[in-house]
């Protein structure tokens, strides 16, 4: 997966944009995610949230969320951990 | 991508205000959306932005950004002359002015004016997103303090990283409000606005700065947190002090942009006691910050009696954890603590290219040009330009040491050091000042009073006298102006 390209999950709402690539392949809902527009559905798990970031850390893959859905993304089956900001002093 | 979230997120909260008028993030997108469609449909390269601060620059950035060509504000206040050469390097680009500045633009074939869409204007489906890593999405001229400015290449790589790595989205409280008062063709606005939209933060744009207005609009629009200038921070504490009012709201003030004197730094925090200091030093070359003094460092300064401690205040702080700085010298070879040299820098926000070349090593290492030194924890101190440097008989001295002394004498409002071409020395040290109102002072005593606090080097040869120093529109000291004056004088 491409860094700076967009993924749709094929069993939910959720999109994600690629920060930093890895060669693997991301999964929502027990699906394949799809790189452009999505499919849409209904699958349920934990869910993505808007504007998180998510890692899988055995690769490297970093995606942010631009859409929410209620599907979970996993690489081979490990789902993707969540990262928080290394919020500094704001300067700008 | 950044504006789409935060409109999914909190579309009716109000993005920006600037001269009067406000949008929601909903409204922001809309326009976007606009101004990508139009660019879209006219093959050009670029969207110039020539104008003072607004809303309608804010959506025109991020319709370049929808419309993947990169955002180019350009500097109103250079001549006309000037702005023709800079859009000539540019061209084929859509131009937006504000209605100020519309008379500015050259007709040229490559160039393609465009106006404000109406609010009223249906709002286009989202054209396809190339948002690649690698695309330029900002071109920014640099001040050109020390000659003629050039244009530096952001790429999506070196703005997504850090706003994504350094804030939490939509983290900004519903009353958090920042006062944006530096130019839109300055590296800080556009970092602003792409963190303040990621957090959800209200944007309250200056149009154009002066210290009154800045003053009542930071009252009347609750202003949280502001970044200002070296100089406007100067004459905003002195509205502030005379009106006794302070700055109720604000709990955060950050500056950089400019050397600040510790004098005033300790000014700031003695007459706004209740607010988070924050210094931040970055180029544009650097995508704005790389190093940051903080809050807690400003106190802990600002309370100690080691002197290196507390000479801190007058630092510019730490590297930022994703950034490397090394000082090196002429040859290019590390210096160790304390020691005085080039400032080098390295990280993913870094981009060091420019149109025209490349100014990045292989191994990703940027040459700011910057002279100063970092002390034994990591702090590094900054003594101002490289060209700015005078070398007398084989000694590198910097002329903000002396400028500093210089200004602490009470009847000197402001003070320039600069290296005349001298025939036994190589450069000699010569003073420009400006004497303050209703005091009287002469060569010799201003001499003298160099001497006493620092070594006989750095006293300068000859004092000359003005009403005004030359600064950019930034309040950078145009060292250049006054050497290129004095030499000409001398010859």
């Amino acid at each position: 997966m491409k860094t700076g390209t967009r993924w749709s999950s094929a069993t939910c709402a959720t999109e994600v944009v690629v920060v930093k690539g890895a060669d693997v392949v991301l999964e929502c809902g027990d699906a394949p995610m799809i790189e452009g527009a999505g499919a849409g559905g209904d699958a349920v798990g934990e869910g993505t949230r808007l504007g998180k970031r998510y890692t899988d850390e055995a690769s490297g893959l970093l995606v942010l969320c631009v859409k929410p859905g209620a599907g979970s993304l996993c690489v081979a089956g490990v789902p993707l951990v969540e990262v928080a900001a290394k919020q500094l002093p704001s300067s700008d | 991508m950044l504006l789409e979230m935060a409109t999914q997120g909190a579309p009716d909260r109000v993005a920006v205000v600037a001269g009067g008028r406000s949008m929601t993030y909903a409204e922001l997108s809309d326009q976007a959306h606009r101004y990508a469609a139009t660019v879209a449909d006219l093959e050009v390269e670029r969207l110039v932005y020539v104008g003072e601060n607004s809303c309608e620059a804010v959506a025109a950035l991020f319709g370049a950004a929808l419309a993947a060509v990169p955002y180019v504000p350009v500097n109103y206040r250079w001549t006309d002359a000037q702005i023709a050469d800079a859009l000539a390097t540019i061209e084929p680009a859509a131009v937006l002015t504000d209605h100020g500045c519309a008379h500015r633009v050259p007709e040229a074939a490559g160039l393609v004016r465009i106006g404000v869409p109406s609010p009223d204007d249906p709002v286009p489906a989202a054209p396809p997103v190339h948002a690649d890593e690698d695309a330029p999405a900002v071109l920014l001229f640099t001040s050109g303090t020390s000659g003629t400015p050039k244009a530096a290449v952001l790429r999506n790589r070196h703005l997504v990283p850090y706003v994504l790595g350094t804030v939490e989205f939509l983290n900004a409280d519903a009353d958090e409000a920042i006062l944006v008062s530096v130019p839109p063709y300055h590296i800080a606005a556009v970092s602003s606005v792409l963190t303040s939209v990621f957090a959800g933060r209200r944007m309250v744009q200056l149009v154009a700065f002066d210290a009154d207005s800045w003053v009542e609009l930071a009252r009347t629009q609750r202003v949280t947190q502001a970044m200002v200038v070296p100089t406007m921070l100067d004459r905003i504490l002195d509205v502030v002090e005379a009106d006794g009012a302070g700055l109720p709201a604000l709990r955060h003030l950050s500056y950089g942009g400019g050397r600040m004197p510790a004098a005033v730094v300790e000014r700031a925090m003695r007459l706004l006691p209740d607010v988070d200091l924050v210094n931040a030093y970055g180029l544009t070359e650097t995508s704005s910050t790389i190093t940051l003094l903080g809050p807690e460092d400003h106190r802990v300064a600002a309370a100690s009696t080691d002197p290196a401690v507390r000479a801190r205040l007058g630092s510019v702080g730490r590297a930022l954890p994703t950034v490397e700085i090394e000082i090196r010298d002429r040859d290019g070879a590390a210096l160790g603590p304390l020691a005085s040299g080039e400032v080098w820098v390295r990280g993913e926000q870094v981009s060091g290219e420019y149109l025209t070349h490349r100014a990045i090593t292989a191994d990703g290492w940027y040459p700011t040009a910057d002279h100063g030194y970092l002390d034994a924890d990591g702090f590094l101190f900054l003594h101002g330009r490289l060209d700015d440097v005078i070398v007398r008989g084989g000694e590198n001295l910097s002329p903000a040491e002396i400028e500093d002394r210089l200004v602490q004498h009470p009847a000197i409002a402001e003070a320039a050091v600069v290296g005349v071409p001298d025939r036994e020395w190589g450069e000699r040290v010569e003073a420009v000042v400006v004497v303050a109102d209703g005091t009287e002072v002469s060569e010799p005593e201003i001499q003298e009073w160099v001497r006493t606090a620092l070594r006989s080097t750095r006293v300068p040869a000859a004092v000359h006298r003005r009403a005004a120093l030359p600064y950019n529109e930034t309040g950078k000291l145009l060292r250049r102006v006054l050497r290129d004056d004095l030499a000409a004088t001398n010859s």
